[in-house]
């Protein structure tokens, strides 16, 4: 089921809700056939993009082209976009059937070309033979799959969806996020995909774009934003860690006392953060070597998470008393040799490879 | 696609905007014009009016023989007696029957609602006349009272303020229960439940707890009702028989009998600036778009 | 037994049966009252005594006779046209005030939430103005444009009081409403108005009807604009009902009382049984 896509460009968007800025001059270039993520916190604005891209919420300045074509100023119904919602907005008064050839019939496609697309959009989705269902006969995985045919049965080049998994429970989620993705591969069309869940993002998107406060704070891959976030806000938001406060004069670099390496020392003076994921950090062998960071504690607690176990580690030597780093290590074997005990002092390392500041 | 680089497409945006704004203010253009034909412009030519006096001319006549005048100071005075009265009567039976309706389940309490209901949704004729046959000479009250030994002689009933109250308190009370009972309902059991566990008593868990939270659908309650009492027509005139005569009568005798516009207008205006009063007093109080719940 | 009844626990706070007697009592009480007194006219209706006794002592039809045959033409005690006329002005009012209550519904739901701040206030104001004002206030603006004792006049004044609550129910039911539905019909490619005649009118149908029925019964059973504004030929049966009450008891009016009592309890279970529907679909 092979169509046409087309790449989206977001030029200078402003949307102010009196002295609220919803979106502040966001520009950004999404490639046709990508499957680009919106992440953010509740309020970023993201939804607020979306809604824009989609012609619901016109922006005070700004401009959206699809393709070549301007569509700012376009209503939503003549821009020929697939759009699925948070909570589905299933119409209660029609069978599955009806749902999904509703576009059809809005664009004046005879019956018996109605009913093969909705057949083909229904197996696609994997409800083939729910057709003459009513909506609320249907689980709440089941209805998603439903707003999902009803938005690409008429094989639109662009989808646009806001978060349309929060309402499922974590397994079938991780479930759709597998099928969703290899349903985007399938159908080549351009993905706008809104979430606030980072794991989400991670595991979907061609790119991710970070945005917060109405603005971009970064675009990239999944594993450029992980590795690499740019700001302390984005590694906080972005996978768990450990941000701890260092200090950058004349390129010694330093955590409270004790004096570090990174891989890229940042060229200003300055306060930083230390950028540390928990799975990064290791228990070291007795031998010290050059290419890595360590670091003394005190063991405070030691938790059983199922396939890791969390350590989380107070920190010596450091300004402030409370700073903590965690550490996760995978619970691989039963052999695995014995982990310290609470009160311990331990050492921990980080390769200075993955040692990565921020402002 | 043409203006300044930084922010392209804005006028046209901005008038995507207004247009669509113009859309919704349109759909409700004509509940506006209809509103503002039938009762903006006749109300404010009756407030016109009031400054007219009986020659013509522009003058305060009107009001200053409201003030002078003993017979309107009597309608003053039973107008808020009747209104205040019938206010108190219906707190004082309305609360204990809303309280009692809204302990009881969903299914017996909407049992319940129903004989609150069909009143409500019955004719004021009917009801008003109900009353009157009840109440009259040989009326079945009297009639049980006379036939059990209770009395020798008919009691009279109607025609009277008593008769009047009964009838008002009768129209008005469902007015005082339906925001009072919606209120009561709403009421989170667990903040009673959370009393006794600290050591409250019933009644103190009642008193402290309970009754501070139901002030609002009571203040509601209590205000339509006496609002609705200030201006009532219909059941004073006709179970008052001429002789309990209250703002609304009055208007309407000074019109279809005297035909003194004069007059009318400004008992009118009267009315409604306490009625706007004690409304704009109430919106400080409570939402008004608690209205929108029903 | 009975003392293991009286002693339950009937409220989260312990209070037990026995000393809520008082409570139930006074609750039984007014129900009885508030809803005996309608039904009390409906047996005396059917009584053959000019004093209306109850329980009637002789049985008879004299009375809805009356009302039935009283097709006189003259206005005054002719109640058949005084009833037409209301059905008649009723039925007008259902489609000025349903559409205009509606699309003003909609408009406050969907357009700026300061524009709805300051249009609510100004469109619930017939129920807030006293409704003597209005009346004679109407009475004396429909003079100058002739429209006294005509229908066109009483359409206007009833559909003016009866819009207010069509409003409210409309209102109350788009807001329950999850007007992404719209939202969603437009991305598919249907312009606003296709969605809302395909998407949201199906599903509020009920409500709407509903509310063409409250405005029924409102305009209907409404008295007091009627008195002003009615008369001569096109008076309407409240009017009729309200002079002969204050003029002398006919008992005919108990007939009418039941009949209308009739009318309005059907139209009430109907509405809640429509409510109820829209809330299922």
């Amino acid at each position: 089921m092979k169509n046409t896509s087309l790449n989206i460009s977001i030029e200078n968007v402003t949307k102010k809700y009196d002295e609220f800025y919803a979106l502040k001059d966001i520009s950004l270039n999404i490639t046709s056939g990508e499957f680009m993520t919106l992440l953010g916190p509740s309020g970023s604005g993201k939804t607020t993009l979306l809604m824009v891209l989609a012609g619901f919420t016109n922006p005070d300045h700004g401009s959206v082209k699809f393709g070549d074509e301007e569509v700012i100023l376009k209503p939503p119904h003549l821009r020929g976009i697939g759009m699925v919602f948070q909570n589905y907005a299933l119409f209660p008064h029609m069978t599955v059937e009806q749902n999904v050839g509703y576009p059809q019939k809005l664009r004046g496609v005879s019956k018996s070309e109605t009913a093969k697309t909705v057949d083909e959009a229904l197996s696609t989705v994997k409800l083939e033979g729910l057709g003459h269902r009513r909506v609320d006969e249907l689980s709440g995985g089941q209805r998603q799959r439903v707003a999902l045919a009803r938005a690409i049965v008429f094989k639109p080049k662009i989808l646009l969806m806001d978060e349309p998994l929060s309402a499922l429970d974590k397994k079938l989620r991780e479930e759709m996020q597998i099928e969703l993705r290899q349903l985007h591969d399938t159908l080549n069309m351009t993905t706008v995909y809104v979430t606030h869940d980072q794991k989400e993002a991670l595991t979907m998107s061609d790119r991710i774009a970070v945005i917060n406060g109405g603005e971009l704070m970064q675009l990239g891959s999944p594993s450029e934003i992980y590795d690499h976030p740019q700001n302390g806000f984005i590694a906080d938001f972005i996978g768990e860690s450990s941000l701890l406060p260092a200090k950058v004069i004349n390129s010694n670099i330093s955590i409270g006392s004790s004096k570090i390496k990174v891989a890229k020392p940042p060229e200003k003076n300055g306060d930083y953060l230390l950028v540390v994921r928990p799975e990064k950090v290791f228990l070291p062998s007795t031998k010290k070597k050059n290419d890595e960071n360590y670091f003394q504690g005190k063991l405070l607690d030691s938790i059983f998470q199922g396939e890791s176990q969390l350590l989380v580690i107070k920190l010596a030597n450091t300004e402030n008393d409370e700073q903590t780093l965690r550490i996760r290590i995978p619970n691989q074997s039963v052999t695995d040799k014995a982990l310290p005990a609470i009160g311990e002092t331990v050492t921990l390392a980080l390769k200075v490879a993955d040692s990565y500041l921020v402002s | 696609m043409n203006s300044t680089s930084n922010t392209p497409n804005q006028e046209e945006l901005r008038r995507l905007a207004s247009r669509e704004g113009y859309t919704f203010f349109g759909l409700t253009l004509p509940y506006l014009v209809l509103v503002i034909a039938l009762i903006a412009i006749p109300v404010g030519w009756l407030f016109y009016l009031s400054f007219i006096g009986r020659d013509g001319t522009l003058s305060l006549e009107n009001y200053e023989r409201m003030w002078k005048s003993k017979a309107y100071i009597k309608i003053f005075i039973t107008t808020f007696k009747i209104s205040i009265l019938t206010t108190i009567i219906c707190a004082a039976i309305g609360y204990p029957l809303s309280y009692f309706m809204s302990q009881l389940s969903r299914k017996w309490a909407n049992i319940c609602m129903i004989a609150v209901l069909i009143p409500f949704w019955t004719s004021l004729l009917v009801r008003t006349y109900a009353w009157l046959v009840l109440l009259q000479k040989k009326g079945l009250i009297n009639n049980i009272l006379i036939e059990s030994g209770l009395i020798t002689e008919p009691l009279k009933f109607v025609h009277n303020t008593t008769g009047t109250l009964i009838g008002m308190v009768h129209i008005m009370l469902p007015f005082l229960i339906l925001p009072l009972y919606a209120n009561m309902r709403s009421i989170d059991k667990d903040c009673l439940k959370a009393a006794s566990s600290l050591g409250a008593t019933p009644t103190r868990a009642f008193w402290t707890v309970f009754l501070p939270l139901t002030l609002p659908g009571l203040l509601a309650g209590l205000l339509i009702v006496f609002v609705l009492c200030l201006g009532f027509y219909v059941t004073p005139a006709i179970l008052g028989g001429g002789k309990v005569i209250m703002a609304a009568m009055k208007i309407s005798t000074n019109i279809e009998m005297y035909f003194n516009w004069g007059a009318a207008s400004a008992l009118g205006v009267v009315l409604l600036v306490v009625t706007g009063i004690i409304l704009f007093v109430a919106s400080k109080l409570i939402s008004l778009d608690q209205l929108g719940n029903r | 037994m009975a003392s293991g009844f009286f002693n339950k626990n009937v409220s989260e706070t312990q209070i037990k049966l026995k000393n809520r007697i008082w409570l139930y009592a006074i609750s039984f009480i007014v129900l009885f009252l508030l809803i005996v007194p309608s039904l009390v006219v409906i047996p005396m209706s059917f009584s053959a005594s000019q004093y209306l006794e109850f329980p009637p002592k002789e049985w008879s039809l004299r009375w809805y006779e009356n009302y039935f045959f009283s097709w006189k033409g003259n206005g005054f005690n002719d109640w058949m046209s005084a009833t037409w006329t209301s059905v008649k002005v009723a039925v007008l009012t259902i489609f000025v005030a349903t559409p205009i209550g509606t699309m003003a519904a909609y408009g406050l739901v969907n357009g700026s939430s300061r524009l709805s701040k300051i249009l609510f206030p100004i469109f619930i104001s017939p129920m807030m103005v006293p409704i003597i004002l209005v009346a004679i206030g109407l009475f004396y603006f429909f003079v100058q444009f002739k429209l006294v004792n005509s229908v066109l006049g009483l359409v206007l004044g009833h559909s003016l009081v009866a819009m207010p609550l069509v409003l409210i129910i409309v209102f109350s039911a788009l807001k329950n409403y999850d007007m992404n539905q719209e939202k969603v019909a437009r991305s598919l490619g249907a312009t606003r108005f296709r969605a809302f005649r395909e998407i949201t009118l199906p599903q509020i149908k009920f409500s709407i009807v509903s509310a063409s029925l409250i405005a029924f019964l409102t305009s209907f059973d409404e008295i007091i604009i009627s008195l002003f504004v009615a008369g001569g030929d096109n008076s309407t049966i409240t009017r009729s009902m309200f002079l002969a009450l204050r003029d002398q008891i006919d008992p005919t009016i108990a007939a009418i009382s039941t009949i209308l009592i009739i009318v309005s309890s059907g139209l009430l279970i109907s509405v809640q049984l429509l409510g109820n529907k829209d809330k299922s679909s």
